[in-house]
Parts: structure tokens; sequence; C-alpha cells
């Protein structure tokens, strides 16, 4: 394995780390420690600065418009530009483009011109709907919103909770049952629009990430066409399996950028705080915590990019995917703790962005997965398929 | 639980203001007969969190009664959201001092 960065990546993440630290700081020193927008004219010149860059549409497919950039560069850059107090939810306020949802890429012609094309331009915003208040680690057995056909169209009654940004979407992609005999084949994916009758946001689900919420959507007798149904009916998991596993990969480099800032604050700390006529630095205590921090973003570092090098390499990731996401999770989780610990009493303050990052990455090991199901989802690969 | 803010209004003067704690969270400000002008937060900035937001509150309105009810929380900026969009829903508008100062993206709520 070879993580040497080439002069090309090296040139994007020190253009990448500049811009973070010059633009995206400076501009979070004025806004509340919990916000997750700027205004629309900062945002329009960092836009316009991404765009310069040539890196606007950061995951988006080379196919849809997005940069040429592998998976490898892609983790490099999210782990800088976390690199911020909002960092992990809302990475350079979103500068840098949504990439859509994944499973876009694969609908209908038609779909595609609805609902994907107006997205990349920014012009909509989707929502992705798949956990019920019956359990999201096990979709497959949890969902309990039905779709049952009528005519050319299908009518799904249910809910779902946890969903992020519904509120403020035009549609969603929603799994719903349509075949309860036939267990995880008996599950489809339809395209939602907010605005379809019986659609409903019931409400806002507060979290620890307070500024970046979930909500609760309900499903009242909602029509919805069969033109609406993405890939094909009773096989809602197949769409976009490969994609979905990938994009694991740079969410899992999400995490440590804000462990790395988080270790550079905390050496830069003790070697000028004083306690009982020495810096913290000369503890062994304390190094022994720097050290711990080095080693637990160190490993988490080496799975990200051994998954995304796997992954461009056209091999199979889906354990490597699994285990850069857990060890970045869980590893970032303990880096912040324990520069928090470093802080002291200014580390649990809203002037330092430590207390977001420790609430905000301990939803990291539950979204997208639970460490657990990561956990499964090896053992399965490793001992077998016959795993539950 | 309630998602609406339904506790009792207090006039939105100077010793009401004082009784408060320094906590962070979101507060509501009505006319005298009850009308909601303004959905307000007192967030991580704020030097004595719910006080001196509703204290500079009561500044800018010196002279004509008001009256307020808060809610102590530390996620005040889902809540303050969550708060706008109810009243969104509600009253098909937002209170009016809110009106000049919308978040820039705001969702829509369609609460039971
Ligand atoms: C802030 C936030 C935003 C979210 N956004 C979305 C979204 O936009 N769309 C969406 O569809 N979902 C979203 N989710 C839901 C998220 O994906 C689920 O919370 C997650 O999949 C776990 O599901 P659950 O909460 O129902 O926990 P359960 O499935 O009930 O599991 C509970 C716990 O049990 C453990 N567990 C589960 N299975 C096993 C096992 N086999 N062995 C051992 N232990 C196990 C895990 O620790 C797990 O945390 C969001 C969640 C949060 C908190």
């Amino acid at each position: 394995m070879d993580f040497s960065l080439t002069e090309e990546q090296k040139i994007i993440l020190e253009n990448v780390r500049r811009f973070v630290r010059e633009e995206i700081l400076p501009l979070e020193e004025k806004l509340d420690p919990d916000a997750t927008q700027v205004g629309p004219q900062d945002q329009e010149r960092l836009v316009s600065k991404v765009k310069d860059m040539g890196l606007y549409g950061l995951g988006i497919p080379p196919e849809f418009g997005g940069p040429e950039i592998d998976t490898v560069t892609h983790s490099l850059i999210a782990m800088e530009t976390s690199q911020h107090r909002a960092g992990l939810y809302a990475p350079c306020y979103g500068a840098f483009g949504g990439a859509g949802l994944a499973q876009l890429f694969e609908a209908s012609a038609a779909q595609k011109e609805k609902y994907l094309f107006p997205t990349l331009r920014g012009e909509k915003r989707g929502f992705f709907a798949l956990t019920e208040p019956s359990g999201g680690s096990d979709p497959a057995r949890a969902i309990q919103t039905r779709a049952v056909r009528e005519g050319d169209d299908w009518i799904l009654n249910g809910a779902k909770i946890f969903i992020s940004g519904a509120d403020k979407a035009d549609y969603g992609i929603v799994f719903a049952r349509t075949a309860p005999e036939k267990g995880r084949n008996g599950i489809t994916c339809f395209i939602v629009e907010r605005d379809m009758p019986g659609f409903h946001v019931r409400r806002v689900v507060h979290t620890l990430r307070s500024a970046h919420y979930a909500t609760e959507l309900q499903f009242e007798d909602v029509r919805v066409p069969h033109d609406n149904v993405l890939g094909e009916v009773n096989q809602g998991f197949a769409v976009a399996n490969d994609r979905l596993s990938r994009q694991r990969i740079p969410y899992a480099a999400g995490c440590l950028g804000a462990a790395i800032r988080a270790q550079e604050m905390s050496i830069d700390y003790v070697k000028l705080r004083e306690t009982f006529g020495a810096p913290l630095a000369t503890r062994q205590s304390v190094q022994w915590m720097i050290v711990d921090n080095e080693i637990d973003i160190r490993t988490a570092r080496w799975a990200v990019l051994d998954a995304a090098q796997k992954a461009d390499a056209g091999e199979p990731f889906r354990t490597e995917a699994a285990m850069a996401k857990l060890l970045a999770s869980e590893g970032a989780g303990r880096v912040v703790d324990r520069a928090i610990q470093m802080h002291g009493g200014y580390g649990v303050t809203k002037d330092l962005p430590l207390e977001r990052w420790y609430r905000e990455l301990r939803i990291r090991r539950i979204g997208e997965g639970p460490s657990e199901v990561q956990r499964l989802v090896m053992a399965r690969d490793l001992i077998g398929q016959s795993l539950h | 639980m309630s998602i609406r803010l339904e506790k009792h209004w207090k006039p939105l003067t100077l010793d009401e203001v004082d009784l408060l704690g320094r906590e962070l969270g979101v507060y509501q400000i009505a006319d005298e007969d009850g009308v909601v002008q303004k959905i307000g937060y007192a967030g991580g900035k704020s030097l004595f969190g719910l006080k001196s937001a509703l204290e500079k509150e009561f500044h800018i309105r010196e002279g004509r009664p008001h009256q307020f009810r808060c809610e102590v929380t530390m996620q005040y900026m889902s809540r303050y959201e969550e708060l706008l969009m109810i009243h969104q829903a509600d009253h098909h508008s937002l209170p009016p001092e809110n009106e000049e100062d919308r978040p820039a993206r705001l969702g829509a709520l369609n609460p039971a």
C-alpha cells in the first residue's frame, strides 16, 4: 500500500486547506456556535471560490458534471473540509455543492430530468427516508410503511423518523413494503414529492446535532404515480448499493477532519497551559493522550485510504468501507473526548468547537449504520453470507 | 409534549426579565393582545443567555407594552426554526419582525 500523495493531490489539498483557514474560519467567528448556514452573499462568494478551484460538485460523478476526482482524493478533501466548527454536518457550509442522492444517478431518464438534474443545479433538494419508528439498523424487517398498487398509482401509508432535511426538501426517496410475504425482496423505492396530498412533515426531532435537525414524516394515502418507482418494484435495496458503500468512505474521512483539528488545537494548548509550575505538555499522562490521539487518527486514516484505494481499483471494498466508518467515527470520538480533557473547562464551552464536535461525533457512531451493524457487515464478508 | 410554546405570557419589563436564569433558549414576544410579533433565541454568543436577549428586546420596544414567554433549551437553534415553522403553518406567515430577517432556508412543517 502506497499512501503517498501525488503532486496534484498536494496542490488540491493545499488549496482546500487555505480555503478553510482563510475563508471559513473567520466567517465562523461571527456566527452562532450552532449555526449551519451562512448568509446568501457569503454563500455565493464561497461557492464561486470553490468553482475557481475546480472542485464544485464534489461527490457528483464526472459523467454528471462533477470534478474528475477519485475516491482517495475525495476522502483526503473531506478530511480538510470538516476542519471547522460546523464541519461534520455542514462542511464549508455547503460551498462544495451537494452530490444529490446516490440512488438518483441510477434513475430513469425521465426521473433524472425531473429530479436529479435540478438537484445538481441547486434548484431542488431531496431527502432519504429509510428509517421508521420500528427501526433503522435492519430496515428489511423493520419497514412497516406500505405501498399498494391502484391502477397507475401506488398508495403509501406509514411513518418515517429521523429523516434529515425533509422539511426543506422538494422530494424524497422513500422505501415502502410492496410485497409483505417476500421480506427483503418486497421493498420498493419511491420518489415522493412533498406537495403530494397526504405527505406530512409532522415535527422536528431534536438531537445532539441541534443545528441540523431530523424530522418525523407521516404518509396518509399518498398517491404516487408508478413512474416514480425508482429501480425495480420489490428491489428497493438493490438501487445504488455500490454507490452508497462508496459514499461511506468520504463520510468516514469527514469524522477525521474534526479529530485532526482537535489534535492540533490540543498540541498548541498543552505547550502553553501551565499547572503546578510546568506546561501540561511535560506531563506523561498528557503526552500519552496526544499519542493515543495520533494512534486513533493514523489508524483510521489508513483504513479510510485503504478502502478508497480498493474502491478506485475496482476491487471489493465493502468490508474496508465498514471498517473505515467504524474506526473513524469511534476513533474521532475518542480524540475529541481527550482534547476536551486537555482543554479543561474551556473544552466544554461554546467558545471552542470541541463541544460541538463531541456532540455531533456521537451521532456518527449511529447514523449511516451503527458500529454494531458495520461489524455485522464485516462478519458477513469474513465468515459467510448466512449470518443474521 | 406539545411542540408549540404554550406557557403563560409575562409582561416584558426589566423586573420580570431580571427573574430569568442565564440559560440559553428560545422566546416569543407578543403585543398586548397576545399576537406574536417575534420569535427569537438566546444562543451561544449571548452574554447572559435569555436574560440579556430579553433585556435587549425590552430596550428596543421601550415605552410600548409587550409580553414574552420563553423556554430554556440547549437545542435553541433547531427549536427556533421549529417555532418559526409552526407559526408559519398556523398563520400562513411568519411573525412580522421575523419576516424582515428570515433564515436563509426555512423548512415547512405540517404539525398534526
Ligand atoms: C441525527 C440523525 C439523522 C438521521 N438521518 C436519517 C435520514 O436522513 N434518513 C434515514 O433513513 N435515517 C436517518 N437516521 C436514522 C439512522 O440511520 C438510524 O438511527 C440508524 O440506522 C439506527 O437505527 P435505529 O435508531 O432505529 O436503531 P435500532 O435499529 O433500533 O438499533 C438500536 C441499537 O442497537 C444496536 N444494534 C442494532 N443491530 C444490532 C446487532 N445486529 N447486533 C448488536 N447490536 C445491534 C446498535 O447499537 C443500534 O444503535 C438518522 C439518525 C439520526 C440520529
